[in-house]
């Protein structure tokens, strides 16, 4: 046998994604595509008003109208449609209001469901829905964060209070560190600093591109439900937990799923909604919500009031940070609830060695959309928390922000290393990823010319904002879970199968929605197994075919579902090798494996995986004992978390004569390990920026003081486009995670996590010489422009929408033609 | 988003579409590009019986010339006019104007006529047409009348077109010659305008002889800042000149408050932008 080049590796490679041809072309099936014989659609008929009691539902026209099956109410529904489920409670004494999936005699928010139409199409169930006619007797409605904490108006008032759950960590009581407010008190009377802020972290939407969409088919054995989810597996089992069906009846398949943000993870009142029907029924229904229901009342992300306390010595060096968090449930405890401020709690001391630590959430019941993850879940939070005060820090001194951050931070020799919040970080440096963005920024030239402008009283002044954040990611380890009482483990499972003809599918359970599985598992199994990327299928989103799994979310798929996947690959290795030994009349002792092939050690014999997996197909001539199967599954339970880093470094022009902000320049420098494509990361790390930017300058979910959305298209919720982003300048340091084989660790809630105290920082630094020490998210121009001239920069934002479609009913349109 | 049924007439000729306005009258809505009618039907805002797509009426298309005017059709979309030689030499403003107008979908299939019609005032093209003084040419059965731009815009989302009427045209006189520029205040791009200014200016020798300035979203219609206008004339294009000049804008508006902005600061932006505005056009 001569030598052959070695072939190239498949990991580090920058390859196309194999699933774009089909979504970008559109020759796919997502959920709303789904069409099935004899199916019937749902319309949803929603509470106008925030809080109301149903006096009474007279829907006799709606269903005297053409095509209309039937139409429930909640009452119809009873105890059948069961209460929607909290996965996470916080604490053993949480406060959770019963969830039924149509609301029964009260609408808790402006968007809940009161009764459903089904027709058999679904412009007929939209057309019946309007007759339904719902007799409500408006009750005050619990809408400001800090009113309803102080249970001035109850959101549900059988429960006596708005406070769901207060969750603490100490790290006195933890004995990870010292009492925190001896570190303040201390910093008080000595001749240290104390910092004091609050932060608002507004409402967000997670406006994920494929609105959601539910299809049931009760028609076969097994009840099958397509569903545009994040967690086929979890839904398929809360389905049967709550409903009361086996689990070995219900299917759900998720197929491709246009995007979710966190969006999609959660048990949906829609998604229960159509089971239930289908169910008493007996026939396919489909469900698929407009832009507008979306916005209303799929779940919301952030909204956090941030009280926060940071001492130091004099020389900058932290001695104790407190926090004390206010967390707007909305009417509902979803499916994480509160669990998403407490997935923060490990990281409001992000890279730092602070000596003592506090955090304190109160989660509190209001009547508006319930809220839950949205991409980096608590994390985006806490950075954001500590990153604007690290720099406050440094502005209190007059000090560099990254100098500040540098005599803080763990050094790289230090790893591993345990922090105040008791996680330890197994590796990291950032004195390395530091050093490359500053580098790359131009961060000493960018200082200049934010001087020179500062003393020349330009109207245009510049600001360099720093993110230097970590964040814990590849959820989870089940134990941890369990000592923090989520309901589930964190493990997740992947299969390979070697088919007759050499050919690999490979099975996980996480299930993709956008991310680019199909292409990175590929390009893994390539390399771990020799074959060709091409030859290699992977499975996922249907419980009939990946039936274990934990799905997506939490940057867990390639760092829990890849560790999965490699154990997976590697028993087929062994498994492989007696079959291989007994083909080459050799002992499996002299075989090594390499390239995709069996060879006799010191010798040109040799036989390929393909070989052997025909081999073991025909079963002609297996060794004794030995089943004819290569194909292993593997189940990893990760035994830490792991943590990216990275430095941002964000210079935002500032417009002072209108307080417009305007992007100069972005670079990050992300350490994530080892990275599996290139370019799936370099598209993980743009859109992580974009989605984290735009938290700091252009969305909010904007309630009015009836508790009606008033941000409820994109009129008014402002998702940038390419055309308000610039070119980033992206690069990475490698630090291999020391927790899985493959080095890697999480992307994709990085840049969002990092992103948005990154711009903050640059907006306010820009305008400091104007006494400004904060900007309220998002820093719209008037904001900034009010922060100027008269400090006025944590105003709230106008409870309005532009009147673009406010009252178009007759006089827009009256006067002839339209745009 | 599904609209609630509407019967759809197609009508080829603006004769046909007249009859078919008066025998639907209030039930009927006029469709033209459909950027505005549709969310509103998709949202279910309003429920017309009828829509009259007066799409296949070729006589509503195109730029021409006229002596003294620019006769636009209003069922020229806004890429059309955007790339018209006649519009670009003689009413520059306008093309300025579309050039920012939402985003390249918006503009394929938007038209010239539809935007004015639906008045919105925060839609590009009033501000644009009222400072230039077009002329709006309405048809009924009765024929055609032209109104000014001035008393063609009569509220929020309302002008002079009456019911049983249809915008044929906008007649523009010419300003050739005149610098233009239009200043459009976003938070994203595909946005429309919290504020906007339309200026254009006639200089003579770095002097500034002419100009007009129309606003765009600082009242229930667009409006002129006409003290701004004759306190430039004779003035330097210069910023100290233009700002005195430009520092009146906001005289006589009434902006509205939303989350993109208040009142008040609506009205500080219009003096900024109506300087820049105004300097942009003189080429200063």
């Amino acid at each position: 046998m001569t030598a052959t080049a070695e072939p190239q590796l498949e990991i580090g490679r920058d390859r196309r994604r194999k699933e774009d041809q089909r979504l970008i072309t559109g020759r796919t099936r997502w959920t709303d595509n789904i069409t099935l014989p004899g199916m019937l659609h749902l319309a949803m008929v929603r509470s106008p008003f925030a809080h109301a009691k149903i006096t009474n539902i007279d829907t006799e026209q709606a269903k005297k109208a053409p095509n209309v099956v039937t139409v429930v109410t909640g009452k119809d529904l009873g105890e059948e449609q069961g209460s929607l489920p909290n996965a996470w409670p916080i604490t053993p004494d949480q406060v959770t209001p019963p969830h039924p999936p149509v609301a029964i005699d009260r609408a808790t928010f402006a968007g809940e469901i009161v009764a459903v139409v089904v027709a058999r199409s679904a412009a007929e169930a939209r057309d019946a829905a309007e007759l339904v006619d719902v007799d409500y007797e408006e009750l005050p409605a619990a809408l400001d964060l800090k009113e309803a904490a102080n249970d001035t108006t109850l959101a549900h008032p059988d429960l006596g209070t708005n406070k769901s759950a207060l969750w603490v960590f100490d790290s006195a009581e933890a004995g990870t560190g010292g009492n925190v407010d001896e570190a303040i008190q201390k910093a008080r009377e000595g001749d240290g600093i104390v910092i004091e802020r609050e932060y608002r972290q507004q409402r967000l939407i997670p406006a994920f591109m494929e609105p959601r969409s539910t299809v049931v088919d009760p028609t076969g054995e097994q009840i099958t439900m397509w569903s545009a989810t994040q967690i086929p597996h979890i839904l398929r089992f809360l389905l049967a937990a709550v409903l009361g069906v086996s689990e070995s009846k219900v299917r759900v398949i998720a197929p491709d799923v246009g995007g979710g943000f966190g969006g999609k993870l959660q048990t949906t009142p829609e998604e229960f909604i159509t089971m239930v029907l289908a169910r008493r029924l007996g026939k396919p229904i489909k469900f698929t919500e407009t832009r507008s229901e979306s916005m209303m009342a799929a779940h919301h992300g952030r909204d956090q009031w941030q009280k926060l306390t940071l001492s130091a010595e004099k020389d900058g060096t932290v001695t104790g940070f407190k926090v004390e968090l206010l967390a707007d449930l909305g009417a509902h405890v979803s499916l994480v609830g509160g669990g998403v401020p407490v997935l923060g709690a490990f990281m409001f001391n992000a890279i730092y060695k602070f000596p003592a630590y506090h955090f304190a959430v109160q989660t509190v019941l209001t009547n508006k959309a319930w809220t839950d993850a949205y991409r980096g879940a608590g994390r985006p939070e806490a950075t954001y928390a500590i990153e604007r005060m690290m720099t406050e820090l440094a502005a209190e001194l007059g000090v560099d922000p990254l100098e500040i951050r540098e005599k803080n931070w763990i050094k790289h020799e230090e790893f591993p290393f345990t922090t105040v919040a008791g996680l330890e970080y197994d590796s990291g440096n950032y004195e390395a990823a530091t050093a490359m963005a500053k580098e790359h920024f131009g961060y000493d030239e960018l200082r200049a010319e934010q001087q020179r402008r500062r003393e020349s009283n330009d109207p245009v002044q510049l600001g360099i904002g720093v993110s230097t954040f970590t964040e814990m990611c590849g959820l989870a380890p089940s134990r941890v879970l369990g000592s923090l009482d989520y309901g589930a483990g964190g493990w997740e499972h992947a299969t390979v199968r070697m088919l007759a003809t050499g050919k690999v599918e490979v099975i996980t359970g996480a299930s993709a929605h956008g991310q680019g599985h199909e292409t990175a598992f590929s390009q893994i199994v390539a390399d771990r197994l020799g074959v060709p990327f091409e030859d290699v299928e992977v499975l996922h989103g249907d419980t009939q075919v990946a039936p274990k799994g934990l799905d997506t979310y939490g940057s867990r798929s390639l760092v829990v579902g890849g560790e999965a996947l490699v154990r997976a690959a590697d028993k087929v290795i062994e498994k492989a090798k007696p079959i291989a030994a007994h083909m080459l009349e050799a002992s499996a002792d002299d075989l090594e494996f390499k390239a995709g092939r069996f060879g006799v050690k010191g010798t040109d014999q040799g036989v390929a995986m393909a070989e052997v997996a025909l081999a073991t197909f025909a079963a002609h001539d297996l060794p004794d004992g030995v089943e004819p199967s290569l194909d292993c599954d593997a189940t990893f339970d990760p035994v830490n978390f792991n943590y990216p880093h990275g430095t941002h470094l964000c210079a935002m022009e500032v417009d002072t004569e209108t307080g417009a902000v305007k992007m100069r320049k972005y670079t990050c420098v992300d350490d994530i390990g080892n990275v599996i494509n290139p370019l799936i990361v370099a598209g993980q790390v743009h859109g992580g920026l974009v989605q984290g930017i735009a938290q700091a300058l252009w969305e909010e979910a904007v309630y009015d003081d009836s508790g009606t959305l008033v941000s409820a298209s994109f009129v008014d919720y402002l998702v940038p486009t390419a055309a308000d982003t610039i070119s980033f300048d992206v690069d990475h340091t490698t630090t291999p995670a020391l927790t899985n084989t493959l080095g890697t660790k999480g992307v994709g809630e990085a840049g969002t996590i990092a992103s948005t105290p990154a711009v903050v920082n640059a907006v306010v630094d820009a305008i400091r010489q104007f006494g400004v020490n904060d900007v309220r998210m998002p820093c719209t121009p008037e904001r900034v422009w009010k922060a100027i001239n008269d400090g006025g920069g944590g105003d709230k934002t106008t409870e309005a929408a532009a009147p673009h479609f406010d009252d178009s009913g007759e006089t827009a349109i009256a006067d002839g033609a339209s745009e | 988003m599904i609209p609630a049924q509407f019967d759809y007439l197609a009508p080829t000729t603006v004769e046909e579409a007249l009859a078919a306005l008066a025998e639907h009258g209030d039930d009927a809505k006029i469709i033209a590009g459909g950027q505005s009618l549709l969310p509103v039907l998709r949202m279910r805002l309003n429920a017309p019986e009828f829509v009259i797509d007066i799409g296949r009426i070729d006589s509503l298309r195109g730029v021409s010339d006229d002596g003294d005017a620019i006769v636009i059709g209003a069922m020229t979309t806004h890429v059309d006019v955007g790339k018209d030689p006649l519009v670009a030499e003689h009413a520059t403003l306008v093309t300025k104007a579309i050039e920012h107008l939402a985003d390249a979908q918006v503009r394929h299939r938007g038209t010239f006529g539809g935007a004015l019609a639906h008045a919105d005032p925060a839609g590009d093209l009033g501000a644009p047409a009222l400072a230039l003084d077009a002329e709006f040419v309405i048809t009924g059965s009765g024929g055609e009348r032209r109104v000014a731009a001035a008393d063609f815009f009569e509220d929020f989302m309302t002008t002079a077109i009456a019911d049983d009427e249809i915008l044929t045209s906008v007649r523009i006189p010419k300003h050739t010659g005149w610098g233009a520029h239009y200043e459009k205040f976003v938070r994203v791009a595909h946005q429309w305008p919290i504020v906007a200014v339309a200026a254009t200016v006639k200089t003579d020798g770095g002097t500034i002889s002419e100009a007009r300035v129309g606003l765009t979203n600082m009242g229930s219609v667009p409006l002129r800042a006409t003290s701004v206008e004759q306190a430039l004339v004779g003035q330097p294009a210069t910023d100290d000149a233009v700002r005195r000049a430009a520092a009146s804008a906001a005289e006589g508006t009434n902006p509205p408050s939303d989350l993109n902005g208040d009142a008040d600061y609506r009205k500080h932006l219009a003096t900024v932008l109506t300087r820049r505005a105004v300097l942009a056009a003189a080429g200063a």
